[in-house]
């Protein structure tokens, strides 16, 4: 865990202190485990996004895909009686295709990302309502899926299976990101894709390999979404959870540059967002109110950081050439 | 310009004195009893290594930075230091070696950029016309070939060099400093250059010219000032202007050394270019072969396809037309991935922007070519990649505190040093330097020519494409002329010369026997 990441927690506790002393139910085993069911779910789709922002691109699609994995799962099992393994392939091979789409436009065709994917923003959404005629989708009364339930919407000693689900997905992530070949390669292209290409790196296809990690994530946490509410309204759900993904990263160190960030980081970034979503229920701030507090927070923190790296780095400097008129280092 | 010929009789009063100029920062001493005068309508060749402290004479120059000792005199005023103002005022214009110039706008915009003459009233737009206007007379002056409405994105890099000039002209220059003006620019384009040098000091005008490149300031100077170890190394007078006593006083002993001797040992054909058309010049094909163990110039003028080749080659751009060989089998890359996976590597001319990662560690740019190698089931190994490249750090003398040490810290030299042991690490067959020792200090350039002669001697196959006559020359076994797109001809060693590169470069064939087409 690195400083940066550490400061966030840091800040995560200290948020966590004031609003239990101002409402002691922040700390109810109830309100907890609420608020790690949604760390879980946006937790998977932040992952996805961190693999895309950290080639330095975007993928703007993650609501809507969200949306339409919902209504198309929901009516394959309920109306469509497809059994819920075959629905869930289903459902990850279309991750696979649309983040190869996203992937191939990116890089073969040299579309700029935040085009392709805000596109796919408006595409998808539009084709979940279509598919629905817009009206809700449901279960009937009475349909049951237990197994299905217990993965995604159950819990084991106490603690969401979403949560957990998260977990071993982020450790996966980390060993991905931070230790793997393939990790480095990201880093490398994010930073410098020339340079990269000059080492003999096929760019083209760690940035597709981006995105469609990307769609897969995001379709895992859209049928954890849609176990977890059981009514889409193609509308209006996942609305905005893009942002929600790209916000976490961004709070958790992530340069929309490219080239930097780290899992924990990005999941700290999901964890502060809940935890203010939270904030703004216990406190009795009007939930109106929600997205300005987010926004505003998001600002502080990621100008605090900023100039926190500045004044370390002019720190460093003064530190430095007091340390070279010590030595008397000879003339250059 | 009026002319460039007659030889102006500088007015014995200088304009500017420096005396006792001392400098030091912490631990640093820059600049040290270092003391010069400028007359006008002289042009100074200022000449030292990396780090002899002409960037600190530069900043004191330009009021940027104060000296902690000594006295600056402009027309008789005494002063102890510049500020950026005094620097304007005295009439010390800039020609930095990184233009300073916006692409997106004309020649009049960028040479009045700040400085816009406004169309009065109320609404204070730019006077575009008066503008322009204002420019055309120091284009005239200038001899440049462009107009004042010439969008900067169009032009040469010789040709916005003149903008800059005619921005330091529309200031009322009287000294103009060209730091390292000519490294980047063709032969063709020096000359036109080295033209302007001479025209301002026909009007009177000082240059102070910095260049690596000693011919042209043997060309250039009235006067050579070397600088080493941030003192006065020596002073050289017109008549004492030599190539190799300003080197003597740069390093401060004889540098034979610089360039090794050939080698004796070129083998079979490692690689073939056969007929291979590129992207910009798709109409002619260039053809040539590159034998193990030798050194293989590539000379021309900047723009003759020779960055262009070397691209196809390591299958950054793609061919259409022609074909490679590698070790006798055909090879057409479509990916930089497949030049490397056969032993074809490939030194870029942009070093910052495509040899490195500047933000990742030394150990981890060596290691990013063959990153497979240093990982044990799917993880990648600190320790293996630390361990390869303190062994390159030692072979190549890199000098970096560590190897965990970023790449943008180290000198260009250095950083040369990391492009090249990333590929070292693995085992060349075939290695292309596109400009290998551009912006790298003397000093460090000898022991890239060591390290290059030393590949060859170990069999592999080297190409060097290089703009600096003296490098090519000094460097290669053969050399290789290109002409836009085409190799118009190929030297052996006992044809070496100048004049018959430079023929070669503008597309003329040369008259000797034994000389291929």
């Amino acid at each position: 865990m690195n400083k940066k990441d550490l400061g966030l927690l840091i800040l995560i506790v200290v948020v966590g202190a004031i609003v239990t002393a101002i409402n002691p139910r922040f700390l109810l085993p109830i309100n907890i485990a609420n608020t790690a069911n949604l760390v879980g779910m946006f937790g998977i789709s932040a992952l996805g996004e961190a693999f895309v922002i950290i080639t330095g691109g975007i993928e703007l699609s993650v609501g809507s895909m969200i949306a339409l994995v919902g209504v198309l799962f929901v009516d394959f099992l309920a109306n469509q009686n497809i059994p819920w393994p075959i629905a869930v392939a289903l459902m990850l091979v279309l991750g696979v295709f649309i983040g190869l789409f996203h992937g191939v436009l990116v890089t073969r065709l040299k579309m700029q990302p935040f085009v392709v994917t805000l596109c796919g923003l408006l595409f998808y959404r539009g084709i979940a309502r279509f598919y629905t005629q817009d009206s809700t989708a449901g279960f009937a009364f009475g349909q049951s899926f237990p197994d299905l339930e217990f993965i995604t919407a159950g819990r084991s000693w106490g603690v969401p299976n979403s949560f957990i689900a998260m977990v071993i997905l982020a450790v996966i992530m980390w060993v991905v990101l931070h230790r793997s070949v393939f990790g480095r390669y990201l880093y490398a292209v994010g930073k410098n894709e020339e340079a990269a290409r000059y080492s003999g790196i096929k760019t083209g296809v760690v940035i597709v390999a981006a995105y469609v990690i990307c769609q897969v994530l995001t379709v895992v946490s859209a049928i954890y979404f849609a176990m977890y509410t059981r009514s889409i309204s193609p509308g209006s759900h996942g609305n905005f959870y893009e942002l929600y993904a790209i916000a976490a990263a961004v709070l958790g160190g992530f340069s929309l540059r490219g080239g930097e960030g780290s899992i924990i980081g990005a999941l700290l970034g999901v964890v502060l967002l809940q935890e203010l979503q939270n904030l703004v229920n216990l406190l009795g701030i009007p939930s109106s109110l929600n997205f300005a507090v987010m926004g505003g927070v998001i600002l502080l923190g990621v100008l605090i950081d900023q100039q926190w790296g500045l004044f370390r780095e002019r720190r460093r400097i003064v530190e430095a050439a007091r340390n070279g008129a010590a030595t008397q280092a000879p003339a250059e | 310009m009026s002319s460039a010929t007659a030889p102006s009789s500088a007015p014995a009063e200088p304009f500017l004195t420096l005396a006792g100029i001392r400098k030091s920062y912490p631990g640093v001493v820059a600049l040290s009893g270092f003391s010069m005068s400028v007359k006008p309508g002289e042009v100074i060749g200022l000449v030292g290594e990396n780090g002899a402290g002409k960037s600190t004479l530069m900043k004191v120059l330009g009021g940027v930075v104060a000296p902690d000792a000594g006295t600056i005199v402009i027309d008789g005023v005494e002063r102890t230091a510049l500020t950026v103002g005094d620097s304007m005022k005295a009439g010390i214009a800039f020609v930095h070696q990184e233009l300073n110039l916006f692409d997106n706008l004309d020649v009049a915009a960028n040479v009045y950029i700040g400085r816009e003459p406004r169309t009065g009233g109320v609404l204070q737009l730019v006077d575009t016309d008066r503008q322009r206007q204002m420019v055309e007379p120091l284009l005239r002056r200038l001899g440049a070939g462009f107009k004042a409405s010439t969008p900067v994105a169009a032009l040469s890099l010789a040709q916005r060099q003149m903008v800059e000039i005619a921005k330091a002209l529309s200031m009322n220059a009287r000294l103009v400093i060209l730091d390292e003006p000519t490294s980047s620019l063709p032969l063709s384009e020096t000359a036109k250059l080295l033209d302007v040098v001479a025209g301002l000091k026909a009007d009177g005008i000082a240059v102070i010219f910095i260049s690596h490149r000693l011919h042209e300031i043997e060309q250039a100077a009235d006067r050579v000032i070397v600088l080493r170890d941030g003192k006065l190394a020596g002073t050289l007078d017109k008549a004492e202007i030599e190539h190799d006593r300003m080197v003597k006083l740069m390093i401060g002993r004889d540098l034979k050394a610089q360039f090794s001797t050939p080698g004796q040992n070129a083998g079979a054909v490692a690689m073939k270019v056969i007929g291979v058309r590129t992207g910009t010049y798709p109409d002619q094909a260039a053809s040539l072969e590159l034998r193990s163990g030798e050194i293989l110039g590539i000379a021309g003028l900047v723009g003759s396809g020779r960055t262009e080749l070397a691209r196809a080659m390591f299958g950054v751009d793609p061919i259409y037309g022609g074909s490679f060989e590698v070790a006798g089998s055909a090879f057409s890359p479509r990916h930089t991935s497949e030049a490397v996976s056969r032993g074809l590597f490939l030194v870029p001319e942009d070093r910052k922007g495509a040899g490195l990662l500047l933000d990742l560690p030394i150990s981890q740019n060596i290691s990013l070519p063959d990153l497979a190698k240093y990982a044990r089931s799917f993880m990648v190994s600190g320790a293996l990649e630390g361990k390869t490249a303190e062994t390159q750090r030692r072979n190549l003398g890199i000098k970096a505190p560590q190897v965990t040490t970023r790449a943008a810290t180290l000198s260009g030299g250095n950083q040369q040093k990391v492009v090249l042991a990333k590929w070292l690490a693995m085992s060349p067959r075939v290695m292309v330097f596109d400009e290998p020792t551009r912006g790298i200090d003397v000093g460090a350039k000898a022991e890239i020519y060591k390290l290059m002669r030393g590949l060859a001697d170990a069999g592999v196959a080297v190409m060097m494409i290089s703009s600096d006559m003296e490098e090519v020359i000094g460097v290669s076994d053969r050399i290789a002329v290109m002409h836009e797109g085409r190799i118009s001809g190929t030297l052996n060693r006992d044809q070496f010369s100048e004049e018959n590169v430079l023929q070669l470069a503008v597309g003329k064939p040369l008259q000797l026997e034994g000389v291929a087409p």
